[in-house]
């Protein structure tokens, strides 16, 4: 037992310790902190990354919601700064807002949501849960972030590109795709690095939870955090490769001319593309845009699974520690989540119900999106039943793992009449889409990455964060996030379109222009909100209570490490578990918690 | 940094898998690829079956006996591959070498046959560009290649700067092999699918 009073250092806000490092040398900088073998410091590079684009493509839509809100008005104060390519005169121009709105998509999933979810709290977590002193390849995870780094280069590069970044939307749909400015291509070598990254990732993740578990650590004994991302790296090691191969084919339809997405005929703004100048001139055609959208969809549906299975194993872990019982229905949680899992690689085309798909194929994408619902109430139940005649802890992060369950419920509700095609018809490409999917997101795993930072923050630097700020935070941006997301049901079922440069194109689109215009102010008012957390996150690692090693008093095994915040090795001995991972409020016991390593 | 901890099975095998780490990892990393090459070849189903008009490899000017002498090298060099493994097992490194040499030869000598092949339909004007037929053709063989081309990449490492391994930890080393070996099969076996696919059928 060690608490980091005993062990504070000058700095000790850092994440890392000096000095024991077992008789050898103490490594210099470059080794320590940038190209560190250590899952710790990769999760935190992770981390610190991720939210830095989440913050980016968070911004990216502020500008646009100007825009949709007060449209063809200047932007204040910012709208001087931007780029010739995105704004004129300090109005956002169409092309400007296509590309802020392609990429606001492609950051917040891959450069936001994913490396946190996965690469940061998974990284940094799992091995410390499942008592593990390092992933099964140290190396290759410092080169899977080494190769999600160059990807957010690239990526962010691309803005200052002459003819602006990809503007095709995130799902990059062929022809528009393959006639796009450079920023396309750059967009799709930025995604080989990602796809790069996330494929050396998965299978350390999966090597790492069969063969590294503690003595006594069965399958059935692990964090539910664990299976989710478990089944998460299953879903990234098999569903990116198609996508891989799709920006493969797109990159050599773009550079070599070839037509694997080009249909014959295509004509551009009256003048057939094959009498062009440039690569496309004398184009072979024959080939199929659809092609394109069956390849990226069948990464991009399991990829949202992505998105909020590591969510759901947080919010499992933070409501098990704060209702002080364990986790009901754990079993069915299990298999829920390995159920989602083989299904969600069966649903893809209910994203392409509108291509003209006949109807024995829709039938069948329907019944398979149906079904996939029905895992995802299995663990929306067992989590809120576990609430049931708790003893509940409103700390911080409970108060944001709480609010997931109805925001997460909400999205998957309006997902339904989505996944059936006759409602789609009306709905598909309206704002109730965006609605429905953000709920999941932004409510939905946003809240529940923040419930993630606020739990383990303790554990990582060794303070606790503030919790009046933290409370501020979860309120205000609990309050103003409905109100971004909330109103756009009513706009989409009004037939408000998405992707819409002007909100006021259709005619029947304006008589839901001031729900717009509410979005717009509950977004500003949300980002204003989020700097209560910025300030929170970095004056508590100098100034926050010293957090001890156990502040919340869990029975899991990252709680159970040599020093905090952790250093090189994790654990003083490879702890020995003896029980499950929930084993709170035991009867008989003196205290309302016994940790899975504690002697029998 | 790595070098301080002491991993568990890196070698010994795990009771629930019966594999050593970085066999389970490989055999992950080769269920990936099969949905890499899997999209492209459903890619190429598609394609093929939405033109009714499509043209056969060999009406296209493609050498059947030239794939059928590359098919022949790469299922040798998957033996030469297995041969050194087992040379290891027996402790006969100087043998292993050589088997490890003669598969790097037979893959680069695929390579050769590859860009034969290839310059020969660049000096005749045809391109992936040509028609969707050489784009599907080119992407394929070529990703194909650059596989092949990566698994050079790492057998050079092993039998040259990589084998000083085999001094300090012999089984380690042994296992490396496998892996790659494993790797190496796998590529050979996309070409086993490749060559009827875009030549023969």
């Amino acid at each position: 037992m060690s608490t980091s009073a005993a062990h504070a250092h000058p700095g000790s806000g850092h994440a890392h310790g000096h000095g024991h490092d077992h008789g050898h040398p103490a490594p210099g900088f470059w080794s320590h902190y940038v190209f560190s073998t250590d899952h710790k410091t990769i999760g935190i590079q992770y981390g610190l990354t991720a939210l830095v684009f989440l913050f980016l493509g968070f911004c990216l839509m502020l500008v646009m919601r100007w825009q949709l809100a007060y449209p063809g008005q200047p932007i204040p104060v910012i709208g001087g700064w931007l780029p010739k390519s995105i704004a004129d005169a300090g109005i956002l121009l169409p092309e400007g807002y296509n590309a802020f709105g392609a990429m606001h998509g492609t950051i917040m999933v891959f450069l936001a949501i994913v490396p946190l979810g996965v690469g940061a709290f998974g990284n940094y977590i799992l091995p410390l849960m499942i008592g593990a002193q390092d992933m099964a390849f140290p190396r290759l995870n410092m080169a899977s972030y080494w190769s999600f780094l160059p990807g957010c280069v690239v990526m962010f590069a691309s803005f200052f590109l002459p003819g602006g970044p990809a503007q095709s939307g995130w799902t990059s749909y062929p022809p528009l795709s393959n006639i796009a400015t450079s920023g396309q291509t750059w967009w799709l070598l930025g995604m080989v690095f990602l796809i790069t990254s996330s494929l050396l990732g998965s299978v350390n993740f999966i090597v790492t939870t069969i063969h590294m578990r503690a003595p006594g650590l069965t399958m059935f004994r692990l964090p539910f955090f664990v299976w989710a991302q478990l089944v998460t790296s299953f879903l990234l090691l098999l569903a990116f490769p198609p996508l891989e191969a799709a920006a493969v084919l797109q990159l050599m339809d773009r550079v070599a001319g070839t037509s694997f997405f080009m249909p014959e005929g295509l004509i551009i703004s009256t003048k057939l593309l094959t009498e062009s100048a440039g690569v496309f001139q004398g184009y072979s055609g024959g080939g199929s845009p659809l092609l394109w959208q069956h390849l990226f969809w069948f990464l991009a549906h399991p990829e949202v699974y992505v998105l909020i299975l590591p969510a759901m194993g947080i919010v499992s872990e933070v409501i098990a520690s704060n209702t002080r019982k364990p986790l009901w229905g754990y079993k069915s949680l299990v298999f829920s989540v390995i159920f989602l899992g083989f299904m969600s690689f069966v649903v893809w085309a209910h994203h392409m119900y509108m291509t003209g798909m006949g109807q024995a194929i829709s039938i069948f994408f329907q019944a398979t999106t149906m079904i996939i619902s029905g895992p995802s109430v299995v663990i929306l139940t067992a989590l809120l039943i576990s609430l049931w005649g708790a003893s509940i802890r409103y700390t911080v992060p409970m108060l944001f793992a709480t609010a997931f369950l109805p925001m997460f419920a909400i999205g998957g509700l309006t997902g339904l009449p989505l996944g059936l095609t006759a409602s789609d018809i009306h709905l598909h490409d309206t704002y109730y889409v965006i609605g429905h999917f953000h709920y999941v997101v932004a409510p939905g795993t946003i809240f529940a990455v923040f419930a993630g930072i606020y739990h383990w923050y303790p554990k990582v630097t060794g303070r606790m964060m503030n919790q009046f700020l933290g409370k501020a935070h979860f309120w205000l941006s609990f309050l103003f996030i409905n109100g971004v997301f909330m109103p756009m049901f009513w706009s989409g079922m009004a037939g408000a379109l998405r992707r819409q440069y002007d909100p006021l194109m259709q005619l029947h689109a304006e008589t839901v222009q001031g729900l717009g215009v509410m979005t717009s102010w509950s977004a500003w008012l949300l980002g204003l909100t989020q700097l209560l957390f910025i300030l929170n996150f970095f004056w508590s690692l100098k100034a926050g209570a010293p957090a001890g090693e156990n502040p919340w008093h869990a029975t899991t095994l990252e709680w159970a490490t040599e020093y905090t915040p952790p250093r090189h090795g994790n654990f003083a001995a490879v702890p020995t578990v003896h029980r499950g991972p929930y084993e709170y409020s035991v009867p008989g016991h003196a205290a309302d918690f016994v940790p899975q390593h504690e002697h029998a | 940094m790595s070098a301080t901890i002491e991993l568990p099975h890196d070698v010994t095998p795990h009771p629930i898998t019966g594999m050593y780490n970085g066999k389970f990892g490989v055999w992950l990393f080769l269920a990936s690829e099969v949905m890499l090459f899997g999209a492209l070849f459903s890619t190429y189903v598609l394609l093929r079956v939405g033109n009714p008009e499509w043209k056969h490899g060999w009406d296209l000017g493609l050498n059947i006996p030239l794939a059928t002498l590359n098919t022949m090298i790469l299922i040798t060099s998957s033996v030469t591959v297995v041969m050194a493994w087992y040379s290891l097992q027996i402790n006969k490194f100087d043998t292993a070498r050589l088997y490890l040499w003669a598969t790097v030869a037979l893959a680069l000598g695929f390579m050769v046959v590859k860009y034969f092949e290839y310059t020969a339909k660049f000096s005749h004007g045809i391109t992936p560009k040509s028609n969707l037929f050489f784009a599907i053709y080119f992407t394929m063989t070529g990703l194909h290649g650059l596989h092949v081309l990566g698994g050079v990449v790492v057998f050079l490492y092993l039998v040259g700067p990589g084998s000083r391994m085999w001094l300090t930890h012999p089984e380690k080393y042994t296992n490396r092999i496998e892996c790659t070996g494993l790797y190496w099969h796998f590529v050979d076996l996309v070409w086993i699918f490749l060559f009827p696919s875009l030549y023969l059928l």
